[in-house]
């Protein structure tokens, strides 16, 4: 058989079962009037099996869990000190900040269980008594690879407390925290919002929140080491 | 509804549309650079409060004075301690590794024991109590000087708390680890009756004139070197390098001169000639000051004529009149003696000329000069009560042959005990200490020495890390690291003036260590009797705060403490020798007034070249290995892979057939090792090196098998006037491998 009376037979069979189809099955809309129907079916399955992905499954998957060793409440703390933030989180006399305090500043009034609360209780059993520290998770830690001094912030800048980091200190109980599972970092430096929206200059502590501040205030936007582009002022 | 190939494409573009305008690929993406930039195995130092303390490095006998950086109770660097009189602000390369030697993964962690040749961990108790049954079966049969102890020093608390234990044992057989210190304490006290150290003031010379000794590689105290040398270099002055090979020091000289090897003596007392010939010497000091001036003159005029001298060195004898006149013209003239950092003892002769020459140019005990600085008095403890087997072992001669007989004047002969204990049939030591040294590593003709250590039933390392030594050892008594606890540091080599320094603890101990001070009095007390009573001490620092007593506050404030009334220019020119003037001979030694050339251990027909070692301030060579940030910074010319470089002059190579960088076999008449070449100009031809410091055996992956430890390849050579090793290189060749 040559290759054109091949490609003739080929052709018939075509047209035969072309012509068939309508009688086999009379429902399916002519596939010459296009497949808009199921096609269209799919694509909006598609996208929104990914968006529920994306926006909602995504996010869980992402973030680990964990709740903080004590419960701690900053606005009963905080009734009780004079100086505020710093009465607790100081700046050391060489101007390095203390950061989560240590054992050593709670054990000043928590030698032994004042209160009624379980947490106090957990936290003079668990801790003071063993002189084990606390392992706080810290909401607010920058990746290593960032320089951040408190001290030419809160000292220098004169900036509040609450700009960066909300108002924590009138909380009365600590939230989960949330580390990121591929970088290990909490989730408060993206933000709670997964799209990375943010209302209050809090929300977000990503190096675009940084820049923001510091383009608008016109403060270090050259390092020392390049005397342009602001990249070393906190990637040292 | 059928699923067909459409519907399945159009699932997927839709997923992909649904995707792209979620926050998962964006997000992805910064999670995946923020992981990348942040390796979460790297090592972040951890944040926290610092804090510095203020100590004595021990890494070394330097004696410098650091400030230790922590974060929390973690060290995380090494400084110098501003103010410092010996490094002022400086540290080494070595020093700011010391974190590295406290946490690194070398530590031996607790006592250990070799049964059947693995080691078992043990209890302290059971140690001491098995060295203590030992020592106590020895001493009850009467062979009480069969115990033998090695050290890095015989001055502090902790050699002198070991001395005192072997005396009251009923030992004399205390040894020293040799260095330049044996000669230059034998100079002194031959030619000024004084036991003394040397001091010398560098930066208040003018004219430093030094016989291969490494100023900027690790010579005596290595920073407080560094910074002489620069003191004189911003002052104007002068330093002139006699070395057969272009060190970093003779590179940073104002005049390289190129003698041959082991010539370096010979010309020193060329430069007697013409000092004296021509009158150039300080006629006020060596009329008034000095005896005996005629034998030399003898010897100088006879024997080292600038032409003969000319023939010895290789220089021309124009230039050693020259260089003559110009160091005795000099308004503060130094020479200084002892090769490279000065490990090696080298030969009394040369250090006798060279210190000769001090006293030709009068600059003994002046500033700028050379000045004697006496031993530290501070430990005044109790007599200790001797009972008859005590007494007894004291009587007996000395293991090692040092303070009798031709080696009179010798107080140690580390090098000669190998062979003394593989000529014997039984060793004549039993039990040996090992405190701060690793000889198994740092003595020439290694073979012989383990051959030797294996000898001896009972060897008991007090090392704080697994090296050669403490590896070959029966029993490891592990010490602290100088920054967990309290130690005396009762002078720093080279300086000149009187320092104590104080190593305090900057950290807990993190393992299951003890101070060797410590080790000692429990082991004493354990053995009861007069050994115990004469250490009643509570603990080591109980015994360190009483002997160091009004000086310990200062200590403990500052780090150090100094003798303010001490003064180079208060220095006596009355010498404490018989006719109370500075002795040019003496009868006393086979050294000056007579002069021997000391040749290389080898056959040159068969060994063609001369094979020297040299030191460089990114390698050890003692009792401490280099830690990885020190072989991490050798130069590709010195280390590369497990490869050691050996210099080479280009035209000596290419007679021999040799190609840069590639492979070739060196032999020695003790070993054998693969090398690599390295043409360098700046050797003489005829002459290779090799570093000091490499081919460690024991220590960690970042140490062992690199390269090639020059002692196993050298011999020791007994120096006919003191016994010390004069050994100052060894006859070689070089094969294509």
């Amino acid at each position: 058989m040559s290759t054109e009376d091949k490609a003739n037979e080929i052709s018939a069979q075509a047209q035969e079962q072309a012509s068939l189809t309508p009688s086999t099955d009379p429902e399916q809309p002519d596939p010459d009037q296009g497949a808009g129907g199921p096609i269209t079916l799919f694509f909006i399955l598609g996208l929104v099996a990914s968006l529920v992905l994306g926006w909602v499954i995504f996010p869980q998957l992402l973030y680990s869990r964990k709740q903080q060793p004590i419960q701690f409440n900053h606005a009963l703390h905080n009734e009780l000190v004079d100086e505020g933030c710093e009465s607790c989180h100081f700046f050391r006399e060489d101007g390095t900040y203390s950061g989560v305090p240590k054992l050593a500043q709670c054990i000043d009034c928590h030698e032994e269980v004042q209160g009624e609360s379980e947490e106090e209780a957990k936290f003079v059993n668990e801790y003071v008594l063993k002189e084990r520290e606390v392992p706080w998770l810290v909401y607010s830690r920058q990746p290593d690879c960032v320089f951040f001094s408190h001290v030419a912030h809160v000292k220098l800048g004169q900036m509040e407390c609450v700009t960066c980091h909300g108002h924590i200190g009138e909380s009365e109980s600590l939230k989960p925290y949330e580390a990121n599972r591929i970088s290990g970092y909490s989730r408060d430096i993206w933000g709670k919002n997964i799209a990375g929206i943010k209302f209050n200059s809090w929300d977000r502590m990503k190096m675009d929140d940084c820049s923001e501040c510091h383009v608008s205030n016109n403060v270090n936007q050259g390092s020392v080491q390049t005397l342009r582009g602001g990249c070393f002022v906190c990637h040292k | 509804m059928k699923i067909d190939r459409r519907s399945f494409l159009s699932f997927v573009i839709g997923g992909a549309a649904g995707t792209a305008l979620s926050p998962l690929p964006w997000k992805l993406t910064d999670d995946l650079s923020i992981w990348s930039q942040n390796w979460p195995w790297t090592p972040v130092p951890q944040k926290g409060e610092t804090t510095y303390v203020n100590s004595t490095c021990t890494l070394c006998p330097g004696g410098c004075g650091i400030s230790v950086r922590l974060v929390e109770d973690r060290v995380v660097k090494i400084e110098g301690m501003a103010g410092h009189p010996v490094n002022d602000g400086g540290v080494c390369t070595l020093g700011v590794s010391a974190p590295q030697l406290l946490y690194g993964p070398t530590r031996v962690k607790t006592p250990l024991k070799k049964v059947n040749g693995s080691w078992r961990k043990i209890s302290w108790d059971a140690a001491l109590d098995e060295v203590a049954a030992k020592l106590n079966e020895l001493r009850s049969s009467g062979q009480s000087h069969a115990l033998a102890c090695i050290s890095d020093s015989d001055r502090g608390t902790v050699p002198e708390l070991l001395n005192r234990f072997l005396s009251v044992y009923g030992s004399p057989n205390f040894i020293r680890t040799p260095s330049i210190l044996d000669n230059y304490e034998l100079a002194l006290y031959l030619t000024q009756g004084v036991r003394a150290t040397p001091g010398f003031d560098i930066q208040n010379s003018d004219f430093v004139l030094s016989f291969g000794s490494g100023l900027v590689e690790g010579w005596e105290s290595p920073v407080y070197m560094f910074r002489g040398n620069s003191a004189l270099k911003e002052k104007g002055g002068r330093l002139d390098q006699i070395e057969s090979r272009l060190s970093k020091t003779a590179a940073k000289s104002d005049k390289w001169i190129a003698v041959r090897p082991g010539t370096e003596g010979a010309l020193a007392l060329g430069l007697g000639n013409v000092i004296i010939k021509e009158s150039l010497f300080d006629q006020d000091f060596v009329a008034n000051n000095t005896a005996g001036l005629a034998e030399y003159q003898k010897l100088v005029t006879d024997g080292f004529s600038p032409a003969v001298v000319s023939k010895m060195t290789g220089l021309d004898a124009a230039d050693i009149t020259a260089l003559a006149r110009e160091f005795a013209g000099a308004r503060r003239p130094l020479a200084i003696c002892g090769r490279g950092a000065g490990t090696s003892p080298g030969s009394l002769q040369d250090f006798l000329a060279v210190h000769i020459l001090n006293a030709l140019v009068g600059s003994i005990n002046r500033d700028g000069g050379l000045v004697a600085v006496p031993e530290p008095e501070y430990i005044s403890w109790p007599d200790v009560e001797m009972d008859a087997t005590a007494a007894k072992g004291m009587q007996q001669a000395r293991v090692d042959g040092a303070g009798r007989g031709k080696y009179r004047s010798t107080r140690y002969l580390l090098n000669r005990l190998p062979e003394i204990v593989n000529s014997s049939q039984d060793s004549p030591v039993q039990v040996l200490f090992v405190a701060g040294a690793n000889p198994m590593y740092s003595m020439a003709d290694t073979a012989a020495v383990a051959q030797a250590f294996d000898k001896i039933p009972l060897v008991v390392s007090f090392s704080s890390f697994m090296d050669e030594t403490a590896a070959s050892a029966d029993l490891i008594l592990p010490d602290h690291v100088f920054l967990e606890g309290y130690e005396d540091v009762p002078f720093a080599r080279g300086l000149p003036q009187p320092v104590i320094g104080l190593a305090q603890p900057v950290v807990e101990p993190l393992y299951n260590t003890m101070h060797t001070g410590d080790a000692v009095i429990q082991l004493a007390q354990k053995m009861g009797g007069t050994v115990g009573d004469a250490f009643a001490w509570e603990s080591y620092a109980a015994c360190l705060e009483e002997t160091l007593a009004d000086k310990w506050d200062t200590l403990l404030e500052n780090g150090y403490w100094v003798d303010d009334e001490f003064s180079i220019a208060a220095q006596p020119q009355e010498f404490e020798t018989d006719s109370s003037k500075f002795e040019f001979s003496n009868s006393d030694v086979n050294a000056l007034p007579v002069y021997h050339t000391v040749r290389a251990a080898g056959d040159d027909s068969f060994y063609p070249l001369l094979l020297v070692p040299y030191d460089t301030m990114r390698l050890t060579s003692g009792y401490i290995g280099s830690p990885p940030f020190l072989v991490k910074a050798l130069e590709d010319t010195v280390l590369t892979g497990n490869d050691v470089l050996v210099e080479i002059n280009p035209a000596t190579a290419k007679k021999l057939g040799l190609s840069d960088r590639k492979y070739a076999t060196l032999t020695t008449p003790k070993g054998k090792a693969k090398v690599k070449i390295y043409f360098f100009d700046g050797i003489m031809p005829g002459v290779i090196a090799i570093p000091r410091g490499l081919g460690h055996t024991a220590y960690d992956k970042f140490l062992a098998g690199k390269g090639v430890n020059y002692n196993t390849l050298t011999e020791p050579l007994e120096d006919a006037a003191t016994g010390l090793d004069a050994a100052w290189g060894v006859r070689a060749k070089l094969s294509k491998a």
